[in-house]
């Protein structure tokens, strides 16, 4: 989405984009951006409504200054909030006194990345075409092993702070994906690099995020029942969280504050919902399913909340109850004696959407979000068979799996554009979870590391 | 069946055998010019010592054939016990419940499970690829609880019947169509322990 100005107006008083995203309507008288700069909290820059600024990223000196050159434009590319701009940085030669600010903007460039490699890190500065001025500048450390995974991710965040200073919201370029592959869980960076295994014995999936962005939890099946797992990915210890026996214990998930986990336990009479601390046992009944199936949770970003498939009606629906199990209700809608299937529900983490897989007649399955506002739904895939999505942290972008290509593999979605980018390559890819954003440079300490670095 | 392939090579070897014998010998040997008793004697007591032995034999290979094809016939009953034992189930989509004709199925298996107690059975829920991966695995595990239900209604203990699932990880037919779907969509046997020495149920 772009940000108009009348949203840059509210998000002054409200100072969260993410509130403003869904709140502002045209209708709010507009604010300009210099009216951001007086208020001195948006330290974004101006541009038209609706449309992605150009954003030029200046090529840099130095050993690896192409392949960080490289990763910034493809992130801000994969953010899909600013349009790239393919010219080279002829027009920009060294320090902001000398851009040409007329001729960036006749190249339509809004904002203009320059970055410096210096001893133990990068340089950024962003110029502010329109405003002709140096809008950000900013002193990243970045690790001194190149092209390694942390490296990478470093750059990543670099990319991510860029965005957020250009649009107000935060890339997230900086980020994980969990996915399952031949029955191992593996992880792989945002933008398709470092894919690697994370377990290598037994047939696991579901695997799912701690909100610390550390511990992981899947589950495990054999021919004595399938089990819930945790383990850190710094360590090749798995924890057995439900009790071993010939039960099946299955789509583990997090509490957004990390204390709980909730899966589905199911033995004889259907499956249901519990709840249990990290330390394990079976814990607590969060549904009443009566011998139907109740899996895959998907908790609220408060945490009151739990988004989940069920059966109870006679086919898969996706239902909300609160955490404790009461006032279950049915979220996706149906007509009476219809058959088709809907499952998988993911919480946006910004609260406002739920999206899930939906049977379409012909169509096999199709991803969907559902507005928690106005229950309106809407379709985002219809190319092959599209199922089991999770959303990024950014509320924008949603991995899901997709047979487009023909094998299984993950896709990831602009629910925003429709655009659609392809993740992962190989054998079938399947069950994928987006991290939490791996990389907490805060924008506060970014603004002071700004002032401190600011020269004249 | 069984005794017409075995003796039916040997009796084409020997014939064979003398069919050659015969035209090497004719072009050699002239006809006896005159009749020896004594020989002819012999002749006799050796093609009546050679008839005995093959009398012999022939009631020797009748008692092994016959012995063998009563093994057979004891294996085949044994193979037909474990392949009933172990028929799988089917169900219809997103179904659990038992179908008549599953039902029949499982109906089969109850008087050896009662023949042997000793008998200790794992069921498999299975389901086909549409779908969520993990509802599935729930609805297998279903599949497979309600197929121990119905066992275990019929009067088979409880403890002697294990239930898992394994979703659509573990399909039977390889194919995205409506025919492999419906072949992946199933419970399975496996006998777990008791099945070295199956005993047949009384007919």
């Amino acid at each position: 989405m772009s940000f108009s100005s009348p949203r840059r107006g509210l998000a002054m008083t409200l100072t969260a984009a993410s509130l403003v995203a869904f709140l502002a309507r045209p209708s709010v008288a507009a604010a300009q951006d210099t009216t951001s700069r007086n208020e001195g909290v948006s330290l974004r820059l101006g541009y038209d409504p609706y449309t992605k600024p150009g954003v030029l990223v200046t090529p840099i000196g130095g050993a690896a200054g192409d392949s960080i050159r490289a990763i910034v434009q493809r992130d801000l590319d994969f953010g899909d909030r600013v349009t790239v701009l393919p010219a080279g940085g002829e027009v920009v030669t060294s320090g902001a006194a000398r851009v040409n600010y007329a001729l960036l903007a006749k190249i339509g460039a809004a904002a203009v990345v320059q970055s410096t490699i210096v001893p133990g890190g990068l340089r950024v500065v962003l110029h502010d075409v329109g405003g002709k001025r140096v809008l950000q500048r900013r002193q990243f450390t970045l690790p001194a092993s190149r092209d390694t995974p942390a490296w990478r991710l470093a750059v990543h965040d670099v990319a991510d702070e860029v965005e957020g200073w250009i649009t107000g919201t935060r890339g997230v370029a900086a980020t994980r994906i969990l996915y399952v592959r031949d029955a191992k869980v593996r992880i792989v960076d945002s933008d398709g690099e470092n894919d690697r295994p994370v377990t290598t014995t037994g047939s696991a999936l579901s695997p799912t995020w701690h909100p610390n962005g550390r511990t992981i939890a899947y589950s495990v099946f054999g021919d004595r029942g399938t089990q819930v797992m945790t383990r850190d990915l710094n360590s090749p210890t798995a924890r057995r969280i439900t009790e071993a026996g010939a039960a099946l214990n299955i789509t583990p998930t997090f509490s957004p504050d990390g204390a709980m986990l909730v899966y589905s336990h199911g033995e004889e009479e259907g499956s249901d919902l519990f709840a249990t601390t990290l330390t394990g046992g079976l814990g607590r009944r969060v549904t009443v399913g009566r011998g139907t199936d109740n899996v895959s949770p998907s908790f609220s970003p408060d945490g009151r909340r739990v988004a989940f498939t069920s059966g109870r009606s006679g086919h898969p629906e996706v239902y909300i109850t609160d955490v404790d199990g009461t006032n279950a209700e049915l979220l996706t809608d149906f007509d009476f004696g219809d058959q088709s299937y809907r499952s998988n529900p993911d919480w946006s983490p910004d609260g406002r959407m739920i999206a899930f897989q939906s049977q379409v007649s012909g169509q096999g399955f199709q991803v969907m979000t559902i507005n928690l506002r106005d229950r309106s739904v809407k379709q985002h895939t219809s190319e092959g068979s599209n199922e089991d999505p999770s959303w990024a942290p950014d509320a924008r972008h949603l991995v899901l799996t997709s047979t487009r290509s023909t094998v299984r593999q993950l896709y990831v979605l602009d629910t925003e554009s429709g655009r659609v980018r392809q993740l992962t390559r190989g054998g079938g890819a399947r069950s994928a979870a987006w991290s939490p954003p791996l990389v907490r440079s805060a924008s506060a300490s970014a603004t002071t590391a700004a002032r401190r670095d600011a020269r004249p | 069946m069984i005794r017409i392939t075995r003796v039916a090579p040997l009796a084409f070897g020997l014939v064979a055998l003398l069919g050659v014998g015969c035209r090497r010998q004719k072009p050699e040997t002239q006809p006896a010019p005159a009749i020896d008793a004594d020989s002819a004697a012999r002749a006799d007591a050796a093609a009546r010592e050679r008839a005995r032995q093959d009398s012999i034999a022939n009631a020797q290979r009748a008692e092994a054939d016959r012995l063998s094809a009563e093994r057979a016939a004891a294996e085949q009953r044994l193979a037909d016990a474990r392949a009933a034992l172990t028929a799988a189930i089917y169900f219809d989509y997103d179904r659990a419940d038992i179908t008549d004709e599953g039902k029949a199925t499982l109906d089969a298996k109850l008087p050896l499970m009662s023949a042997n107690a000793g008998l200790r059975v794992r069921v498999s829920g299975h389901t086909d690829a549409r779908g969520s991966d993990e509802y599935n695995l729930a609805l297998g595990q279903r599949r497979a609880a309600a197929t121990k239900r119905y066992l275990v209604l019929q009067g088979v203990d409880a403890n002697r019947i294990e239930v898992i699932s394994y979703g659509e990880e573990r399909p039977a037919a390889a194919g995205d169509d409506d025919s492999s779907y419906s072949q992946n969509r199933r419970a399975e046997f496996e006998i777990l322990s008791g099945g070295e020495n199956l005993q047949l149920p009384q007919q």
